[in-house]
């Protein structure tokens, strides 16, 4: 096991570094800050005053190699539009974004989980019908059009639901509301399927054979081993969500990462960007460590 | 009113497919009474398994469905009873073990909460079930159960697996026990002492043990009374030793008659210079020694056998001699040059000569090729055995030299049965005019009759092209009928090898002798003999 | 099942099969979904591939007399059922030329990153140790990337043409498909009938072609419908954002986009194109699932039963 999490983390700060450096230069390419941060008249002595503030008149290389050094102390710099140090800027709006992902997650796993077990114990019935069919549209629903559907129908009709910011409960309801659509749907097609089939399988046969409740029979001998397939395809819902839902907090002006990430992207705040990509890529890894954990809890056959 | 302990009375259950309802059994009738067993004979398709399905309730509705008969359980109907009152029955009263117990077993939890999960269920408390769990174990003679109650299945062998099912079959002491083919994918020793076991327990507790089963060796074994079932019918019904020793129908006639092990054994040939020689081949897997200084000989048109049981190794040798696996020591010499060292331009003309039937048909036909094309394929690999004009004929010739149709070169292999399958792929060998065919456990997926069969057509096939097979099987009395001579393996070394008969009637070797004496006869008066010379040995 | 089975071979062991192209639409007419899922698509790709053609004028004449006309009119003549936009073009006639930006960048990115990524996964799935391991870091970077977050900055470097957003969406979900081939291959080059073709001394190229390639198509012909999908909804996400196709091209994620001003006043600006993403989506997925139980043989049987019987199962 510790081998194995020792190898993981290798490779995974190797993915992080070659990460790193991509966007470095990639961002370097798209233009000049000077022109995106000062009036557009400012004099050229006001341009060559803020590069040098900004060691932007180095070699990239030489940028580059700064960079990297901070970056072994954690040390992102500070954030040229809000002056104060990009991390702090970054973990503040981490915050937001992990509470948007993990309320979310949690209210689309629990459902998914319940709602496909019972689906694909009668295949083919009138519940499993309903269910297959939200299922599939909320699998294919764009949720920027749910999002602007739901501000124009729910909002602008029940005052007390507010459609930006953040603040109170009810500020919650239509983010996690929208979020919760499209994984709910993958997610639960996904339970559906591999409860079938897992019920199909022979040990479910023994178990009735032992004359168990079906309740048991579902829950307990099926549910753990459908669980598998399923755990997959949550950890890459819930790396999108960490990735910041970017669509859904810009809409509903949520100060999560996506959101930060976008502005920062527009307003060329290079520190703010790389941070925050450091910062959720470090997330993900976490995430997909417990994933491989959860594997090894639930299967016993499956040994690092 | 009976006064049988289970009675089952003309029943029909219809399962519905693609092509219409198919009858899977038809006005089934038998009965078991306390501590005899009662064994349902068939060969697949004949619906054995079905009455058993209908007991414990696991037909699947649809696309199952029942038509008529009734199931009396001291008296009662239990197609009448509600699911739960069934529910109730399961497990407590009528416990089954399945073939397969791998697949039968829940992979992500111990053995022992789930053979404690069966009282439970039936409302015993958690710590009172541990502690009979724990004593199951140890009755059907797990090793430091102390140790295993908290292992996975995974963890042991395939006889302790059923072992382990048994166990939880007999928590709550049963009044039936129901075995649906116990013993069919375990070796023959461990086949041998899974059955001694069920009688032990069947004396023990008295129950009545309902036996289902394709084997006529384990019925000969096991089994006071037997129904032989056919397409869904019941063909026969009797005492075990009146049955097989009186048949009256022509089907029962047919299986015993196919049922291998009795025939005349063959003579070795007396041939000088060997087609194939073997030396010292062994195969390494990180440190585990599969294979093992194995050497023989294999002469132009002789059978040669390799027996052994699963993890003997002689899978392993059939791959090292066909390069599918590259051997780590050793050498096979064809035709003058070493097989293992030769390079990809030789090997490749040495495949013409070398060719292999594979065990499962089902899996070594392409689904998506055509029968053409599968033994077209020969031609299309080596486009030298023949012109292009003349391969469609060619390719029907070969099929009705193995017993099929020439019209049938347009199927996919998924429209015929697994006996013609098999023929299927002795064709697509053939195609390359071998001088060898490797048969590795080629007819043990099939039924007895069919391999029987295939077993004729391969005999066939020897005399008239002169073919040398070496034939890898784990069946003894099949290899009796059917070798000249016989080479016996064990965890990756030849334990001995010598003619057919000497092996059979004068072993040299003690394994050779307990292999001989596990595996079963179909007369039940020879295996009664055998069992007292065992208890003898034992007491 | 297996009983089931066994009774058929045993009761009918060889039957004259229909020609594949029947048995394909049977199938296809028994799940009524899928049917009508096929028919929308057949519309749709209809539409992408004549719609600029026919409608190209309409959808680009200004109107200010229409502007923001109310879908379910008729007096402007049937082209404005839907409505008219903000500068008074009849939103249907938009809505059909958009479809051929937005299925072009979906259809480019799914079949570049299907073909590259089958390619690199039977190279990653079928030769020695090293190539498979540094093909597979490879996937394991991309996969490490935010995807959008890629998009945003490719986009930005390059300009947001339909070429480079395919490109970019492309490279983004290679290793979906690398994955799901290589992992396929490690299966299938275990399977029996590829040691036979072995054992008859088949070479690679053929193994690969013949045998591996035939079984491994359908489950990514299944993906890639899926993730037309996907790819769809990633590049209206990003349009809607305002960093995928720039006006005056059209696709319809920049038409909900364009809508989103007028939300209050004219809903049907954004409510049209958003509804036909999610009906192209919606038949994708429902084709998707119908692909997964037809050309899989064990499954397959459930679309072959007669409708009666299938209400059953």
């Amino acid at each position: 096991m510790r081998a194995f999490l020792g190898k993981r983390a290798l490779a995974s700060l190797i993915s992080l570094l070659g990460l790193i450096i991509l966007v470095f230069f990639l961002s370097r390419l798209t233009g000049d800050p000077t022109s995106l941060y000062l009036p557009l008249d400012a004099s050229l002595e006001a341009r060559e005053n803020f590069r040098e503030i900004n060691g932007l008149n180095d070699p990239l290389l030489v940028q580059f190699g700064r960079y990297m050094a901070d970056l072994a102390v954690l040390d992102f710099g500070d954030s040229i539009r809000r002056s104060e140090p990009a991390l702090d800027v970054v973990l503040r709006a981490f915050v937001w974004t992990l509470q948007l992902a993990a309320i979310t997650m949690t209210l689309v796993t629990v459902a998914a989980i319940v709602i496909g077990s019972l689906a694909a114990f009668h295949v083919g019935g009138l519940f499993d019908r309903i269910a297959t069919f939200f299922s599939l549209i909320g699998a294919s629903a764009p949720d920027f059009w749910i999002a602007i559907v739901a501000i124009v129908t729910i909002s602008l009709n029940v005052a007390f639901i507010p459609t930006s910011g953040t603040g109170t409960v009810w500020h919650w309801i239509l983010p996690v509301g929208v979020l919760f659509i499209r994984p709910f749907g993958l997610i639960l097609q996904v339970v559906r399927s591999s409860m079938i089939t897992t019920l199909g399988a022979a040990y479910v046969k023994t178990a009735r054979a032992k004359g168990v409740k079906n309740k048991s029979v579902i829950f307990v001998h099926a549910l753990r081993n459908a669980l598998l397939p399923v755990i997959t395809v949550i950890g890459d819902q819930a790396a999108a969500l960490l990735n910041g839902a970017v669509v859904v907090e810009t809409i509903f002006g949520f100060p999560g990462v996506g959101k930060l990430m976008i502005d920062s992207i527009l307003q060329r705040d290079f520190t703010v960007v790389l941070a925050a990509i450091f910062v959720t890529a470090i997330a993900i890894f976490v995430m997909n460590l417990i994933i491989d954990i959860l594997y090894a809890v639930l299967d016993p056959r499956i040994r690092y | 009113m009976t006064d049988h302990l289970l009675e089952v009375r003309n029943l029909s259950v219809d399962f519905d497919t693609v092509r219409g309802p198919v009858h899977a059994v038809r006005d089934v009738s038998w009965h078991l009474d306390r501590g005899e067993c009662l064994a349902i004979l068939g060969e697949s398709g004949s619906g054995k398994s079905v009455s058993a399905s209908a007991i414990m309730n696991l037909i699947d509705c649809p696309p199952g469905r029942i038509v008529s008969g009734e199931i009396l359980f001291e008296g009662r109907d239990l197609l009448r009873a509600s699911n739960e009152e069934r529910r109730r029955l399961n497990g407590k009263r009528i416990a089954m073990i399945f073939q397969d117990p791998l697949s039968h077993l829940n992979p992500v939890y111990t053995v022992g909460a789930q053979i404690a999960e069966i009282m439970t269920a039936h409302g015993t408390a958690k710590a009172q079930a541990r502690a009979r769990t724990l004593e199951l174990m140890n009755r059907v003679g797990i090793p430091e159960a102390d140790d295993k109650i908290d292992a996975y299945p995974h963890q042991f062998s395939g006889g302790q697996r059923q072992r382990l099912m048994i166990a939880m079959a007999l928590a709550m002491k049963p009044d039936i026990l129901i075995a649906d083919e116990p013993t069919t994918a375990l070796d023959v020793t461990v086949q041998a002492q899974i059955l001694a076991l069920l009688e032990e327990l069947q004396a023990e507790t008295g129950m009545g043990l309902l036996l289902i089963t394709h084997d006529l060796g384990v019925v000969a074994e096991i089994a006071d009374r037997v129904v032989v079932m056919n397409g869904g019918r019941i063909v026969e019904t009797g005492d075990a030793e009146q049955v097989y020793h009186n048949p009256t129908h022509p089907y029962t006639q047919k299986l015993i008659g196919a049922v291998p092990g009795t025939g005349e054994m063959a003579t070795p040939l007396t041939a000088t210079k060997p087609l194939l020689e073997v030396r010292n081949f062994g195969k390494d897997f990180g440190g585990f020694a599969a294979l093992d200084q194995a050497s023989f000989e294999l002469f132009a048109g002789e059978t040669v056998a390799i027996v052994g049981e699963s993890g003997s190794g002689k899978s392993t040798l059939a791959k090292c001699l066909l390069r599918l696996i590259e051997p780590t020591t050793g050498e096979a010499l064809y035709d003058g040059r070493d097989l293992v060292t030769m390079g990809d331009r030789d090997l490749y003309r040495m495949r013409r000569d070398i060719q292999m039937v594979f065990q499962d048909p089902t899996q070594s036909l392409n689904p998506r090729m055509t029968v053409g094309q599968i033994i077209g394929e020969a031609f299309a690999i080596h486009p030298d055995i023949l012109a292009k004009d003349k391969r469609p004929a060619r390719i029907r010739e070969l099929l009705e030299r193995v017993g099929l149709e020439a019209d049938h070169i347009h199927r996919h292999p998924h429209q015929f049965s697994g006996g013609q399958r098999q023929r299927i792929a002795i064709a697509r060998a053939l195609a390359l005019e071998p001088k060898i065919l490797v048969c590795d456990e080629a007819v043990s997926a099939l039924d007895v009759s069919i391999q029987a069969q295939v077993i004729a057509l391969l005999e066939e096939i020897q005399n008239d092209l002169g073919l040398s097979y070496l034939f890898i099987a784990h069946d003894l009395p099949l290899v009796r009928d059917f070798a000249h001579r016989v080479i016996v393996m064990k965890d990756g070394r030849i334990v001995e090898q010598g003619p057919v008969r000497q092996i059979f009637d004068a072993p040299h070797e003690e394994y050779t002798r307990n292999l001989l004496a596990s595996s079963l006869h179909p007369d039940p008066k020879v295996q009664a003999e055998r069992r007292a010379a065992r208890q003898e040995v034992t007491a | 099942m297996s009983q089931i089975d066994s009774a058929i071979t045993t009761a009918n062991p060889i039957y004259k099969p229909p020609p594949a192209w029947r048995t394909t639409l049977g199938m296809l007419w028994r799940d009524k979904f899928a049917f009508a899922a096929a028919c929308i698509l057949l519309v749709v790709i209809f539409c992408a591939i004549f719609g600029p053609m026919l409608f190209e004028d309409v959808a680009t004449r200004q109107n200010l007399r229409g502007r923001n006309a109310p879908p379910f009119d008729l007096s402007r003549g049937w082209l404005f059922i839907l409505g008219g936009d903000q500068l008074g073009r009849p939103l249907l006639a938009r809505i059909i030329v958009a479809s051929q930006n937005t299925m072009a960048v979906a259809a480019g990115a799914v079949a570049c990153s299907l073909l590259i990524g089958t390619g690199l996964g039977l190279i990653a799935g079928y030769t020695t140790k090293t190539a498979s391991q540094v093909i597979m870091r490879l996937a394991d970077v991309i996969m490490s990337f935010p995807s959008l977050l890629l998009a945003v900055i490719v986009l930005y470097v390059l300009e947001p043409s339909v070429g480079n957003l395919v490109i970019v969406l492309a490279i983004t979900r290679i290793p979906i498909y690398l994955r799901t081939s290589r992992a396929e291959v490690l299966e299938v080059r275990e399977r029996m009938f590829v040691q036979a073709a072995q054992v008859m001394g088949a070479s690679t190229k053929r193994i690969v072609a013949r045998h591996i390639l035939p079984v491994v198509a359908p489950t990514l012909i299944t993906i890639a419908t899926l993730d037309f999908a996907f790819v769809m909804l990633a590049e209206s996400s990003l349009s809607f954002l305002g960093i995928g196709i720039q006006p005056p091209e059209i696709t319809w994620g920049l038409m909900v986009s364009q809508g989103r001003p007028y939300l209050t006043s004219a809903w049907w600006l954004s409510f049209w194109p958003g509804l036909a993403i999610i009906l192209t989506t919606l038949s994708l997925n429902l084709l998707s699932g119908w692909m997964r139980t037809a050309l899989d043989p064990s499954q397959r049987w459930r679309l072959e039963v007669n409708k009666e019987k299938a209400k059953n199962d």
